[in-house]
């Protein structure tokens, strides 16, 4: 313990010495220009989206909004294809968040029980998943075999059951104190009451770390759309926005829809660019509206994936 | 249940084993499910030896055998398509994995700041990219590096430092070092926060008794920080062997364009684009099979490996 003693010794207040400084200015300036890198490209979306549309352009825009108007906001939701797309993509995060929680928790929470008959070999096939696919095509054609080609449904079934996450949630079961559970066992409540009334409401750090992260993937998600979507109302916004980066022709086709209304000055006047700008901002929105959140969770969520199931 | 009484044994026993085909039974709905996703895809591997035209059944596609696999290695244009996408798969992943070793060196000296605010708004603004979509991250990066409006372009033009837009995305100068750089951007600081947590938890009194033995704060983070952090990373190296074709397609079909296509097509692309886009379900599932008989291989060494390293198996 003398290292103690001597730490205990070193006075608290030490002048920051020559090498310090040198190294922290570095360091502050490297992380700044990290941040920078890291924040900047959104922060120019943002402004390019309130400028004036003409001089966005001309590429005029670059560190602060010229002409700021929100006209662009009022237009966008003006185009049929994106509302339909807004409903879309909400509908499958909202569905595609909870109803996979319930699963995932009930299925990990039956895993928790060691005397199911054939836990190990039921646990194995399921675990077993993880590591190996059959491979993208005949998990297409698997799809189109159960009808889910160009449905809704395709959205939200396949991803009812994230085995990752079962994991997750056995493991955080089996942490919890177990005289709890059965002392609800000896009052006689069965199963279904057990679960519902201790497990469930013991594992909301659990279980909100795990809806965030389904939420975040299901509002993000861009290639189920790609594999097994060819009709353009169940487009989601992911995909509506990658149109409009992609196809000119599809969006020139949305715009003409427009061209009713009164849009002459050439400072608010719809284009091209300021559709997709606008589109992305709004499809970014409601990641930026539930990051505080993510960011209380997703540590604990790293350390326990971390946790071997 | 741990005190039982000789008499009573028999009789807890056989209510046990009543519970236990309850909870079997209870079960069988979601291992249905997990059968139905998971291991129902498999028949489609079938695809692979007969020789499949869309519009045609299963049943009445003629048997080939192992033709399209020996076709995709011997036909010069496939061999040549197929050796370019392996080449582009190997290249993107070795070049990530160059990178590995950042979020590490990102932790350290992050920890080393000061001011706690300013390591909160780091970590926050630099994790924030990790939840954005391939989707998003297109559209930003054309919006900073297009060749005409583009921000970068525009900024360089100013200062003078080039007459005409640099094409960084439309061209096919370093499109695996472009692409890497990418996924470093969206990726740095969620995977540093792994290494963040291990750097917490080193004991304080160790490092305070290095500086009250003169070591200086590069040699404190390079004789005892980083050896501390080291076991993580190759924890995680070894994990991601299993996944190391798995290169996914989401990013490489965004920004695949005919300038880049030579050399962004990874495997997982060249399956999407040979299978949904051309139609050729045939070869596309013999390509995607050999690569999950690949993969299992790689997990299992990479297993191996664990158990080598760590002592304990991962899976």
């Amino acid at each position: 313990m003398e290292v103690n003693k001597a730490a205990n010794i070193r006075p608290h207040k030490k002048r920051m010495s020559r090498e310090d400084k040198i190294f922290h200015t570095i360091n502050y300036t490297v992380f700044f220009l990290l941040g920078l890198i890291c924040i900047y490209p959104f922060y120019y979306l943002v402004i390019n989206t309130i400028s004036r549309n003409d001089y966005v352009d001309l590429g005029l825009v670059m560190y602060a909004p010229i002409g700021v108007h929100f006209q662009n906001y009022i237009n966008i939701f003006k185009l049929s294809n994106v509302m339909n797309s807004v409903f879309i993509s909400v509908l499958r995060t909202v569905l595609g968040t909870f109803i996979p929680l319930v699963f995932t928790t009930i299925l990990g929470y039956l895993f928790t029980k060691e005397h199911m008959k054939g836990r190990k070999f039921l646990y194995r096939f399921t675990i077993i998943t993880m590591y190996f696919s059959a491979g993208m095509i005949p998990v297409y054609m698997n799809i189109r075999m159960l009808g889910l080609l160009n449905n809704f449904w395709v959205y939200i079934i396949p991803g009812l059951i994230k085995v990752y996450n079962v994991v997750l949630v056995k493991t955080f079961i089996e942490s919890l104190p177990a005289a709890l559970e059965e002392s609800a066992q000896i009052d006689g409540a069965n199963y279904f009451h057990r679960f519902v009334h201790i497990v469930f409401p013991l594992s909301t750090p659990i279980l909100a770390t795990i809806a965030l992260f389904n939420a975040v993937g299901a509002w993000n998600s861009y290639l189920d759309t790609l594999l097994y979507i060819t009709d353009s109302r169940l487009y989601t916004m992911q995909f509506q926005l990658y149109e409009y980066l992609n196809q000119a022709a599809a969006l020139a086709k949305s715009l003409n829809n427009l061209t009713d209304l009164s849009m002459l000055d050439a400072a608010t006047k719809v284009s091209t660019t300021a559709v997709r700008n606008t589109m992305t901002v709004i499809t970014i929105v409601p990641i930026i509206c539930v990051y505080p959140f993510i960011q209380r969770y997703y540590v604990q969520g790293v350390m326990i994936g971390a946790v071997k199931g | 249940m741990t005190a039982v009484t000789k008499k009573s044994r028999g009789r807890t026993r056989t209510l046990q084993d009543k519970d236990g085909w309850k909870l079997f039974w209870m079960a069988i709905p979601f291992i249905l499910y997990i059968f139905i996703f998971h291991y129902l895809p498999l028949w489609g591997w079938s695809f692979a030896f007969v020789s499949y035209r869309p519009g045609r059944s299963l049943t009445n596609s003629p048997f080939v055998g192992w033709e399209n696999f020996t076709t995709l290695f011997v036909q010069p244009v496939m061999r040549n398509r197929l050796m370019e996408v392996l080449r582009n798969t190997l290249g993107m992943q070795l070049i990530g994995y160059l990178f590995t070793p950042l979020p590490m060196f990102f932790a350290v000296f992050l920890n080393e700041m000061k001011s706690t605010r300013f390591r909160k708004i780091t970590q926050t603004v630099t994790t924030l990219p990790n939840f954005i979509s391939w989707v998003i991250i297109y559209a930003l990066a054309y919006g900073m590096l297009a060749v005409d409006t583009g921000f970068i372009n525009n900024m360089l033009k100013d200062m003078g430092l080039i007459e005409n837009g640099i094409s960084f995305l439309t061209s096919s100068d370093h499109v695996w070092l472009k692409m890497a750089l990418l996924s470093l951007w969206k990726s740095l600081g969620w995977n540093a926060i792994v290494y963040l947590a291990a750097v917490a938890g080193i004991d304080h009194e160790v490092l305070e008794a290095a500086e009250v033995d003169g070591a200086g704060r590069m040699r404190r983070i390079w004789n005892i920080v980083l050896p501390q952090l080291i076991p993580t990373y190759f924890v995680l190296l070894v994990m991601g062997i299993g996944n190391f074709l798995n290169t996914g397609m989401e990013q490489q079909q965004l920004f695949s364009n005919a300038m880049t296509k030579p050399f962004i097509e990874t495997l997982d692309l060249y399956v999407y684009n040979m299978g949904i886009g051309s139609g050729l379900i045939s070869y596309s599932t013999a390509v995607g099979m050999m690569k999950s008989v690949i993969a299992v291989i790689l997990f299992a060494s990479a297993n191996w490996a664990s158990k080598k390293v760590r002592g304990t198996s991962m899976f």
